[in-house]
């Protein structure tokens, strides 16, 4: 595993707490794991993501992803409609490995409320969580 | 010191059985045919299975072959945390094998087996008494199954009470299992965090319980290796607002008459007799999870269930508020065998013994790596003790590399990467039957990976070198797994 200051955060996505990152795009959210949680997680082997469609709220669990040491949820970071999903990761979960931030994106909110996009952390305040 | 007893010998290739296959070979002979030559109706005909043709020696060396491949606790020590792999002694297979028991037809009428009827009888009791708890059935397949089983018991006992319920709180540290059977029997799990101290608080269990949650799943010593010190105050917190108390017992051989299960406040507690009870697993068969119940409890355990009725054994069905029948027959009873062997073998002192010195050579082998491999929660353990890969990052030396190392050095890994709630978790189990030489021998070999790891860190990288098989690509088996021969 990496240390911290091995890692990529890009300054312009916002982050929370349980190592998920939100880039804005229009007003909807596309979300997936940061390098921290890809490097923690080791190989990963299966997403699951939601039925698009599906309506959940900020801090639910909308899927799981399961590397060869352990399956973990994911957690939204902020409520919201799903309105895409990415199939890719179906046939090639390493994307989540090789890409997080791009290729290894996970799912597309349509959000209930759009202040929670402003409860998200900045790279500073989510690098200052990771030191911990 | 001791050699390690780790080494490379005569491991013999062997292909799939398809290979060694070849056109009309034999392994059996039939006597001569005395009747007419029949064709056999179309209907029952096809082009059959893909079977290699073998003979007797074909079959007998692969199997021999894969068998030197193998590691066992037969061959050394086991220590998987959470797995209590202790030796199984052979008197257990021996009256297993009784032809009495062994022979014994499921679909036998109760009159033609009342051995075998009386054994199951008088293992309840036994179980009952080492618990603490009033009422037991045998039928559970293995732990997880008793764990599913103590639910449906749960559903039942609020049914009847009129008021179903819908949740039930799994701390952090329960085994995996836990939410898992709360949830196929249709309970929504709440996790709770344990403390500091890596244990359960009652506060936490307090905020979440109430009037909708059926109890709480609490594996006691937890999956930590510590113990629920405040097990006690919790169980009051949930009967107060009518919930129900299960212990998941898979660490059971940590507390062997040290505690009284039903005054702690548990009210449904299984039992793994393929851990505590030494019967085979990990591989090597069926295991056994009988369910311990209080006695308010005991109208809803599964039929049939043994009663004496005028001095001879029945299987009686006529328990209305029964959950049902779980398994196919009567359980694995020839694992009621061994366990009922192994628990007559020992006595209630011994018992008790095994549980004292399961716990001392777990504290003892914390006590010697501690600072040697970061150790989370530095508390008195009881049969288990978790450490994690922290000091060896800087290293660029993870879990899985230490763990594949230990095996050039003749042990099998630990658990790893369990608990969840630490990182890089390395779980050592080494349970009662480990000789102190064993376990010096052991400590050797982790501490010579701690100095590998600092000064040759592609030796573990590359473990285990001295395997049959080097290290196995975990990532590609998960994500393009071959399932055909």
């Amino acid at each position: 595993m990496k240390d911290v200051s091995e890692l990529k955060f890009p300054e312009e996505l916002g982050y929370v707490e349980s190592h998920e990152w939100v880039r804005t795009e229009d007003g909807r959210a596309r979300i997936g794991i940061t390098d921290y949680a890809q490097d923690q997680l080791g190989d990963v082997v299966y997403v699951e993501l939601p039925a698009p469609g599906k309506s959940l709220a900020k801090g639910a669990p909308f899927g799981s992803v399961e590397s060869v040491k352990a399956v973990s949820e994911l957690y939204l970071p902020i409520g919201g409609t799903v309105v895409e999903i990415n199939a890719a990761l179906e046939n090639s979960p390493e994307l989540v490995n090789s890409d997080p931030y791009g290729r290894g994106w996970m799912i597309v909110i349509e959000p209930s409320q759009s202040e929670d996009l402003k409860g998200l952390l900045s790279v500073q305040a989510y690098r200052e969580k990771l030191k911990g | 010191m001791t050699e390690f007893p780790g080494a490379t010998g005569l491991v013999l290739n062997e292909p799939l059985l398809w290979e060694r296959g070849r056109r009309g070979r034999c392994g059996f002979s039939l006597p001569s045919r005395d009747v007419e030559r029949r064709p056999a109706p179309a209907a029952l005909t096809a082009a059959g299975p893909d079977f290699p043709d073998l003979s007797e020696v074909d079959v007998v060396r692969h199997y021999t072959r894969l068998s030197t491949w193998n590691f066992s606790v037969d061959a050394g020590m086991y220590p998987l945390g959470s797995c209590t792999m202790k030796y199984n002694p052979k008197t257990n297979e021996r009256q297993a094998a009784h032809p009495g028991l062994a022979g014994a037809h499921p679909l036998l009428p109760a009159d033609l087996c009342q051995g075998a009827l009386e054994l199951m009888a008088a293992l309840e009791c036994l179980l009952a008494e080492i618990t603490g708890l009033d009422a037991v059935t045998l039928q559970p397949g293995a732990g997880a199954h008793g764990e599913l089983t103590g639910m449906l018991v749960f559903h039942a006992h609020h049914r009847h009470q009129g008021k179903p319920r819908s949740k039930i709180i799994v701390p952090d540290t329960a085994h995996g299992t836990n939410p898992a059977s709360a949830s196929l029997c249709g309970y929504r799990s709440v996790a709770i965090a344990s403390n500091a101290n890596g244990v359960l608080s009652p506060e936490a269990v307090a905020a979440v319980m109430d009037d909708q949650t059926a109890g709480i799943m609490v594996t006691n010593p937890n999956t930590l290796g510590l113990f629920e010190e405040n097990v006690k105050a919790i169980a009051d917190i949930v009967h107060a607002r009518g919930g129900l108390v299960y212990c998941d017992g898979a660490n059971m051989n940590a507390v062997l008459g040290m505690v009284h299960m039903g005054r702690m406040g548990v009210d449904v507690l299984h039992l793994n007799l393929h851990k505590t009870f030494s019967t085979p697993h990990g591989g090597g068969g069926p295991g056994a999870g009988p369910v311990c119940v209080a006695r308010h409890l005991e109208p809803f355990l599964p039929v049939p269930r043994v009663r004496l009725v005028d001095n001879r054994y029945v299987l009686s069905e006529d328990f209305p508020l029964s959950i049902g029948k779980l398994q196919a027959f009567w359980g694995n009873t020839a694992n009621l065998v061994r366990a009922y062997s192994y628990i007559l073998t020992m006595g209630a002192e011994d018992l008790k013994r095994v549980s004292q010195l399961a716990v001392l050579n777990a504290r003892y082998i914390k006590e010697r790596l501690k600072g040697i491999y970061h150790l989370p929660y530095d508390r008195p353990c009881m049969h288990e003790c978790v450490f994690s890969d922290s000091l060896q990052q800087a290293h660029k030396v993870n879990t899985l590399d230490i763990a594949k190392r230990l095996m050039d050095y003749g042990f099998h890994p630990p658990t790893i990467y369990f608990p969840l709630v630490v990182p890089g978790a390395i779980m050592i189990e080494p349970t009662e039957t480990e000789s102190k030489e064993d376990l010096d021998l052991f400590i050797e070999s982790m501490k010579a990976i701690a100095t590998e790891a600092r000064e040759a860190p592609d030796r573990l990288h590359q473990a285990p070198t001295r395997a049959k098989r080097r290290r196995l690509d975990e990532t590609a088996a998960a994500r393009k797994p071959c399932l055909t021969g």
